[in-house]
């Protein structure tokens, strides 16, 4: 009884903290877009004339995107046009169940890691759910019964599975170094020390398993260099006969997505919730100094430097995405097939031979 | 595979001008948050119906009739404006003026500014410098056709 009371907090918790991350990206993005183009962005949404720099506006989106009229086309598939939106939506919003959070922390006895779900095979299940995403899009395309949607949802489907290889060759290098594929195992070991004073996170044990992961994960979300299912500026999207909610479905599973991509390139690359050199009785410098913090201090200053890292990265994923122009189809097609696979696999190689030495 | 590499770098040099102009803006809006005033600013916007832009000295605004003293119009009913107007939105009708030195009158002076396209014409044919474009008033949208028939009192007003 307990057991399942404690895992409901924690599934609340985990919801509200990524819901509210996904509302203030789109808020994030417009500001960033603005201040990287010397602009000022968003700032007039306001509740009784109180404007704090535009912080309102994800909301007067949301109420305008609940009141539009949701409209499906009369040609359409009903049932899979509906469930289309939520298919991509649910594959996206249960990955963030396997990430972990915290080290664990210890109430009356009972010890609560910082984890919705403390799987085996965490690793894998975040990448198996992150890749039946596609099949929203192929839904989305199909169900919407036009031409240029099924279009835009096969070049989905095709970009996501070239980039899928790479992205699954990019990790088994990391799962070599740390012989595990439970994401809290490897987020542990990456608080050892190397050589004495560096952390042992995984970009400096895998610079180009990191940047093969990367790309590939930028793919993933299928943001502006990668967009090729949506092409907004000229080419017809796959949710092109979406309106309303079930377009705004879609477009908060594109935010969540940064927000994934984030927690695992730092989860897997970036020592996840480890703070270099604190432990869970406070900080040990490698000069000798020392730092000593109660345990939930510590805690909470792994939390948030969690926070802080996963936001730095949706902080680049869209400078990223407000920097660099749109990839051709094949120029996408080369660098996936014939540049990050064939690195991926140099990147197991040298670990391999590194590792036997 | 070596071409690729430069791209990468090059790549790179895009992203760090994007992230050196997010930086920069970052700090001066910050620096306005304090209080802090200085010469250059994070962004070039104008907050439009707070702030507004100072008019150029020969733009072409709403018109405006001017006046001799004792506040009738100067307009001498000519008709130049009428003829050089392209877009044939000004109407005149002349009436007779006691004063001989004057002799005609404007009865009616209307333009249609739903049909006007701010040429300018009407300022440049006039002999007696009745009509000017220098009130410096942009802002005159309204929801009706009806509203942007603009008679001799708006005018002159």
């Amino acid at each position: 009884m307990i057991e399942a009371l404690i895992v409901i907090v924690k599934i609340v918790f985990a919801l509200v903290w990524f819901l509210t991350l996904t509302l203030y990206l789109t808020w994030l993005e417009r500001k960033e877009s603005a201040v990287i183009q010397d602009r000022i962005g968003a700032n007039r949404a306001s509740i009784f004339g109180v404007r704090i720099i535009g912080l309102f506006q994800p909301f007067a989106d949301a109420i305008k995107m609940i009141f539009k009229e949701d409209f499906t086309p009369t040609f359409s598939r009903k049932f899979l046009h509906t469930l289309a939106p939520f298919v991509s939506f649910f594959f996206v919003a249960i990955t963030i169940s396997a990430i972990p959070f915290g080290d664990f922390i210890r109430i009356g006895g009972r010890t609560i890691g910082l984890q919705i779900l403390e799987m085996n095979v965490s690793l894998l299940f975040v990448l198996a759910m992150l890749s039946l995403g596609i099949y929203g899009i192929i839904l989305s395309g199909w169900a919407s019964n036009n031409r240029f949607t099924l279009i835009g949802g096969l070049r989905g489907a095709a970009q996501l599975i070239s980039y899928e290889v790479a992205l699954g060759f990019s990790l088994i290098g990391l799962i070599m170094v740390y012989p595990s594929l439970r994401l809290s195992a490897i987020v542990q070991e990456q608080g050892k020390l190397l050589f004495g004073f560096l952390p042992k996170w995984g970009i400096f044990l895998q610079p180009l398993g990191f940047i093969v992961f990367f790309f590939a994960a930028l793919a993933e979300t299928k943001r502006v260099p990668f967009d090729l299912p949506e092409g907004e500026s000229e080419i017809i999207g796959f949710f092109t006969e979406y309106s309303g909610l079930k377009w705004g479905l879609f477009m908060m599973t594109d935010f969540m997505e940064i927000i994934v991509v984030s927690s695992l390139v730092t989860t897997l690359f970036f020592g996840g919730w480890q703070v270099p050199w604190l432990g869970s009785d406070g900080f040990h410098f490698p000069g000798g100094g020392q730092w000593l913090l109660p345990r939930w201090l510590a805690i909470l200053f792994q939390v948030a430097a969690f926070n802080i890292k996963v936001f730095f990265f949706c902080w680049l994923q869209i400078l990223i995405r407000w920097t660099y122009p749109r990839f051709r189809y094949d120029q996408l097609m080369d660098l996936g097939w014939k540049l990050l696979i064939p690195l991926s696999l140099v990147n197991i190689l040298g670990t391999g031979i590194v590792m036997s030495i | 595979m070596i071409k690729e590499l430069g791209y990468f770098l090059e790549i790179i040099r895009g992203s760090w001008i994007t992230a050196r102009h997010f930086l920069v803006n970052m700090v001066f809006h910050i620096l306005k948050l304090f209080g802090i005033r200085t010469r250059r600013k994070g962004a070039v916007t104008i907050q439009y119906p707070e702030q507004k832009k100072e008019l150029a000295y020969r733009h072409r605004s709403l018109h405006r009739l001017t006046t001799r003293e004792g506040g009738k119009p100067r307009c001498v009913a000519c008709m130049l404006c009428v003829t050089a107007c392209p877009s044939e939105c000004i109407y005149v009708e002349a009436a007779e003026d006691p004063d001989p030195e004057v002799q005609k009158y404007p009865a009616k002076f209307i333009i249609d500014l739903s049909r006007c396209c701010f040429c300018g014409f009407c300022v440049e044919a006039c002999p007696e410098d009745a009509i000017r474009m220098d009130s410096g008033q942009i802002e005159f949208a309204e929801y009706s056709r009806q509203d942007l028939i603009y008679d001799l009192d708006k005018l002159i007003g």
